[in-house]
């Protein structure tokens, strides 16, 4: 919402200055999103009458322009503006003045051979417009030497405040003003609603057609026919107010209701009465009728909106738009002058369903003032008379003021209670009445009425905001908020804990930590299982961002690749967040998911980076687990994976066959080729809510107890050679489970597939047994009789031998 | 015995002399060996008379020692030398850059969250959660924002195809409807809770990102004022800022699921071109709350004539820019490496209120 600062003046008596009355506003809710001073840069400039005004001897284009700036000074400049001739008056700017629009401080110049001193300028150069067809044409009566910005009407600053869904009522100048002056800064002007006798019964009378349950569409309408005006355009003053405010001058008869809209949030229709065959009807739409409305466009209507029409058809959309057929032209010379109230949720609901805004649909959906019809009709029918002449008929009336009184029992207490302020009850009837509200002692409580134009109070907590709105919110005391025990409770949930956890691992591992949305295309999603309709967005904000995440890993791997483009081809990063498998709840898992790209470090003195591989993202997927107190060493391997990983080098980690706790993998081949990104990526994904929440048992915290055995540990090596099918974890728990008492570790060192064991489809492993004595140093023959198991052992589960 | 010092000198150089440790055991076999030199004056002794032999076999044995005695010294000395040559030959160029060990960063937002759940919990917060598509219900309706309220229209919501309940899907547009997931599952008070999530806008520009991260507050109970609202806000502000006096001011604003409801700015100074958080001529809004509206207790099933409570809502990315100076809204989401380096913490920098959240 925009005004000027004079237009704000017109109604509200003040001494005070443009800064105080911008904190005032915004300390009482309507926050100042900014102060314009057009006349900023440009105070310099003055009126400049161009005496005499004569062909360039040596350009066609050009004219020696003679200039009076008073003060006995002239000036020649030379001005290429097709429109500069002897006796007009123009903006002048001297030398060494800065011109903003053309970002130039002007030099004493020869042009064409002839020197010129200053310059006469066009709305473009002053930064004001793009208008550059000619140069500024002032009125003839500016004073000669004047401020170019006080004659063009520049010194009005314009202050430009954000409004608050609530407050409709400040959707015009005149209900800024009412609050500023509630406030205590400044008295509120009385307005001239003295009525304007009518000359004639209007032979246009109103006719509300609903059914019952549709009545409140339009409950109340006053209308008024004015005879034999001319519509030309409207005065300089109210020209520059909308110029001011963003709105383009059009016509008297259209600036007025503009005007009218902006000055005291009342939105107008004049029709053309010439234009609107019989009476007026005001009705639902009827199912497919169309309306070309003012902005040009042909809307289908439907039965849920509000017209108004003639007995012909659809004339205007109420509370949204005039219709294109019977506005006002230059050549209307009778007018049907409309002050209705509609209905804000039919409003808004016809708005949003047509997808058409405007200001009076923005000042209908929030509330006009309901009992502001009659009054606003008399206003808007002296601006036509005063601008365009006309006799007005008398007042049509259909329907009746909609009762808006609402009374909201108040407890002065609860300003103390709710508020935490003290605030007398004589204060708070003070306040309320300030604004306008109906207040009646009932002893503990206060009945109140709030004032016609207050749609937004419905309730006790609404008055509780009132009194302290005034009364300033600097003036509630702050009061320490403390905890209701001496320590704090742990504020994060298991879940959140456990996120932290694998967050803080995985960047101490080297990750690191990106966000990346929620979403992705569409390809991408069902590169990686999802893309189904129910999680593709209705309204999404671009093509590329339609799909809600089936995985993190698309994002991710999407930012390796644009970080590759830039020059940097190894990354390292993780997500953790949601991904959807649905729409419900409870299809949101939270995950930790991170990929590896290129190799594992840059090319360096002291050892060959290598290509990163499978294990990097099987290490971080154990690395996360293990960070949340996950049970590792428990954790079956398995070689499934979802298929955008490379089938051979992709596998799973479970607590038991259901539980699935992570997967991880190099990334296929083709979906990499699919998103344009250069392998190899390897990645992983950590379903953190899968890992079982420890139980709170007697134990509690405590550790298993820990016997440290006083013997030396024993190794020994162990070739086998088994069928290259054979997992190595099948060889490591055979080995370990020969004699768990004294086996503490199984750690495979060696793996040769080549040669001749490849032609019989074998391969060799080498693992390294260590054997922890407990009771004694192991003799000989133990250490004998452990290998024995452990040779059997395996070649009973692998089927495999001791390669000789 | 002129004979026997010539022997001791002798003796002593050859050990002196002795450039190895080879050379040195040469030395004192032949000294010292079976057939060594001094061992050769030993056997002399038998031809000797009793006085003789006494005399010489103590200076034989005095010489014996001595020349022992030298042979270790003169062995530490060719160690300690040798160790020396072979330092000396394993020195290396220390400025040579160490193996690669790229450390890895934790995001601005996450540490934000961390940060501002510190302080909160400190003041007996706990986390909740919901998620992140909700239904018009609880993002809306619940909130006291019926289907045609304009501040609906505000909110550029995302939707998805599907219902629940006759209710649209949407993309949660504000971390609020935790609110009324937390008062539903627990319609007993007291509550005092934050939720902390993704949020979601139809919106796309240099302020505007289609996600973004929220912390939402919810306070209720039977006593918490306007007042303590204004307690708990500016005491998290100055704590989250680590500014002692740092200006927080309340001015009346609106949410439909609040009232009264306020703005909160916190003083800042652009002067000389430099922006600062603390003390100076101008405002900067931070976060938004009020106390809960009590058609919102109602809608969840709370008697709003027993109880009361505020709740806020904050930006988690407007605070971090704020706070560490980034200037980009939309950088955050683009996981650029640098950006990420650049802006990103350290594992280990784990925000609580112990250590101080600096």
């Amino acid at each position: 919402m925009k005004f000027t600062l004079s237009w704000l003046r017109d109604h509200l008596e003040t001494e005070c200055s443009l800064t105080e009355i911008c904190d005032a506003l915004t300390m009482i809710g309507l926050e100042v999103d900014g102060v314009e001073d057009r006349a900023k840069g440009l105070e310099g400039f003055v009126v400049g009458h161009v005496l005499e005004a004569e062909r360039h001897p040596d350009a066609d284009k050009l004219q020696l322009c003679t200039v009076d700036v008073g003060g006995g000074e002239t000036f020649r400049v030379v001005c290429g503006a097709p429109n500069a001739r002897a006796g007009l008056k123009g903006v002048f700017a001297r030398e060494g003045q800065y011109v903003p629009g053309i970002d130039f401080t002007l030099k004493k110049a020869k042009i064409r051979g002839v020197e010129s001193c200053g310059m006469l300028l066009s709305e473009r150069e002053m930064g004001l417009s793009d208008e550059h067809a000619g140069i500024v044409e002032l009125p003839d009566n500016a004073a000669i030497g004047a401020k170019a910005v006080d004659i063009m009407g520049l010194g009005d600053p314009i202050i430009e405040i954000a409004i608050t869904p609530n407050r409709g009522d400040c959707l015009g100048v005149r209900g800024v003003a009412r609050d500023l002056a509630s406030a205590g800064f400044g008295t509120l002007k009385p307005l001239d609603t003295a009525p304007v006798e009518g000359g004639f019964a209007s032979p246009k009378t109103v006719h509300l057609g609903f059914d019952a349950d549709a009545g409140d569409a339009c409950p109340y309408f006053v209308g008024r026919m004015i005879k034999g005006v001319k519509n030309g355009p409207s005065p300089k003053w109210m020209q520059d107010r909308l110029t001011a405010i963003g709105l383009r001058p059009i016509s008297a008869l259209v600036d007025i209701t503009n005007y009218v809209t902006y000055d005291l949030c009342r939105p107008l229709h004049v029709f053309d009465a010439d234009k609107v065959t019989g009476d007026v009807h005001v009705r639902l739409a009827k199912e497919g009728e169309t309306l070309l409305a003012l902005d040009g466009k042909e809307y289908e209507l439907d039965a849920g909106m509000t017209v108004i029409a003639d007995e012909a058809k659809a004339e205007a959309l109420a509370g949204v738009m005039g219709g294109e057929e019977s506005g006002c032209t230059e050549s209307t010379t009778t007018v049907f002058l409309e002050t209705a109230y509609f209905d804000p949720v039919r409003t808004a609901t016809t708005g949003r369903k047509l997808n058409l805004q405007s200001d009076a649909r923005y000042r209908f959906e929030r509330g006009v003032d309901p009992a502001f019809l009659m009054d606003a009709t008399e206003i808007a029918t002296k601006l036509i008379q005063n601008l365009c002449g006309g006799e007005a008929s008398e007042v049509v009336v259909a329907g009746a003021e909609p009762d808006w009184r609402r009374t909201i029992a108040f407890r002065p207490d609860r300003v103390r209670t709710l508020a935490g302020v003290e605030v007398t009850k004589e204060k708070c009837v003070e306040i309320l009445e300030t604004l306008g509200f109906q207040v009646t002692d009932r002893g503990e409580t206060l009945d109140t009425v709030a004032p016609s134009w207050r749609y937004d109070i419905v309730g006790e907590a609404c008055l509780v905001e009132e009194v302290i709105r005034l009364l300033g919110y600097d003036k509630v005391p702050a009061v320490p908020f403390t905890r209701p025990a001496n320590l704090p409770e742990p504020a994060l949930t298991p879940e959140i804990r456990r996120r932290s956890l694998a967050r803080r691992a995985l960047a101490g591992r080297g990750l690191v930590e990106a966000v990346t949305y929620s979403f992705l295309p569409a390809a991408q999603a069902e590169l990686f299982g999802g893309g189904g309709e129910e999680l593709k967005l209705v309204n999404p904000i671009s093509s590329d961002l339609d799909v809600m995440r089936p995985s993190l890993l698309p994002n991710l791997i999407a930012a390796a690749g644009r970080n590759a483009d830039r020059g940097f081809k190894d990354a390292a990063l993780f997500e953790v967040g949601p991904q959807f498998a649905g729409d419900a709840p409870e299809d949101q898992a939270m995950v930790a998911g991170g990929i590896r790209s290129g190799r594992t470090g840059h090319r360096n003195w002291a050892e060959a980076p290598r290509a990163v591989d499978v294990f990097d993202a099987k290490a971080d997927a154990l690395a996360v687990l293990a960070a949340l107190g996950g049970p590792v060493d428990k954790l079956q391997v398995t070689a499934e994976a979802p298929d955008y990983y490379h089938p051979g080098r992709s596998g799973s980690l479970r607590l038991g066959p259901k539980n699935l706790l992570a997967t991880f993998g190099e990334i296929h081949p083709r979906v990499l080729d699919a998103m344009g990104v250069a392998g190899p990526v390897t990645a992983f994904e950590v379903f953190v809510d899968h890992l079982p929440q420890p139980k709170k048992g007697k134990k509690g915290a405590a550790r298993p107890h820990l016997t440290l055995s006083a013997f030396q540990p024993v190794e020994r090596d162990f070739a086998f050679v088994v069928d290259a099918g054979i997992a190595a974890d099948a060889v490591i728990r055979a080995a370990r489970n020969a004699d768990k008492g004294l086996i503490s570790e199984v750690r495979v060192f060696d793996q040769f597939e080549g040669g001749k064991l490849a032609e019989e489809g074998k391969k060799s492993l080498a693992i390294n047994v260590v054997l922890q004595p407990v009771e004694a140093t192991l003799t000989d023959s133990d250490i004998e009789a452990v290998a024995d198991k452990v040779v059997k052992g395996v070649e009973k589960a692998t089927g495999g031998s001791l390669r000789g | 015995m002129q004979n026997l010092d010539e022997i001791r000198e002798g003796a002593l150089a050859q050990v002196e002399g002795a450039a190895g440790l080879d050379a040195l055991e040469a030395a004192r076999v032949a000294l010292l060996g079976k057939k060594g030199s001094i061992s050769g004056l030993m056997k002399t002794l038998g031809g000797m008379s009793p006085e003789e032999r006494k005399e010489a076999g103590q200076a034989f044995n005095r010489l014996k020692t001595e020349v022992a005695d030298a042979i270790d010294a003169r062995k530490g000395a060719l160690a300690e030398a040798a160790l020396e040559a072979r330092l000396m030959e394993e020195r290396v160029d220390v400025t040579l850059p160490t193996r690669p060990d790229e450390p890895g960063f934790v995001h601005p937002v996450s540490q934000t969250m961390d940060e501002v759940i510190a302080i909160l919990g400190e003041m007996g917060f706990l986390v909740a959660e919901g998620p992140n598509i909700e239904d018009d219900w609880h993002n809306f309706t619940a909130l006291n924002i019926p289907p045609e309220h304009p501040a609906r229209q505000e909110h550029d919501t995302l939707y998805l195809p599907g219902e629940h309940d006759g209710e649209r899907k949407v993309l949660r547009t504000h971390t609020s409807p935790v609110q009324i997931r937390t008062m539903q599952k627990h319609p007993e008070p007291p509550i005092r809770i934050i939720a902390p999530g993704r949020t979601y806008r139809c919106d796309y520009d240099a302020t505007h990102s289609p996600m973004f991260h929220q912390v939402e507050g919810l306070v209720v109970d039977k006593d918490s004022h306007f007042g303590h609202l204004k307690g708990c806000l500016i005491e998290f502000c100055r704590a989250f800022f680590d500014v002692d006096d740092l200006p927080v001011r309340f001015r009346p604003s609106y949410f439909p699921f609040t009232e009264p409801s306020a703005e909160v700015d916190i003083g800042c100074t652009r002067e000389g071109g430099q922006f600062r958080i603390g003390h100076g001529d101008d405002w900067l809004e931070v976060l938004g709350c009020g106390m809960v509206n009590p058609r919102v207790l109602e809608n969840c099933g709370i008697d709003p004539t027993e109880y009361q409570g505020f709740a806020f809502g904050l930006g988690v990315e407007r605070l971090a820019m704020l706070k560490y100076g980034i200037p980009d809204l939309r950088t955050f989401y683009e996981s650029d490496l640098r950006w990420l380096r650049h802006y990103g913490f350290s594992a280990l920098d784990v925000p609580n209120m112990v250590g101080g959240i600096v």
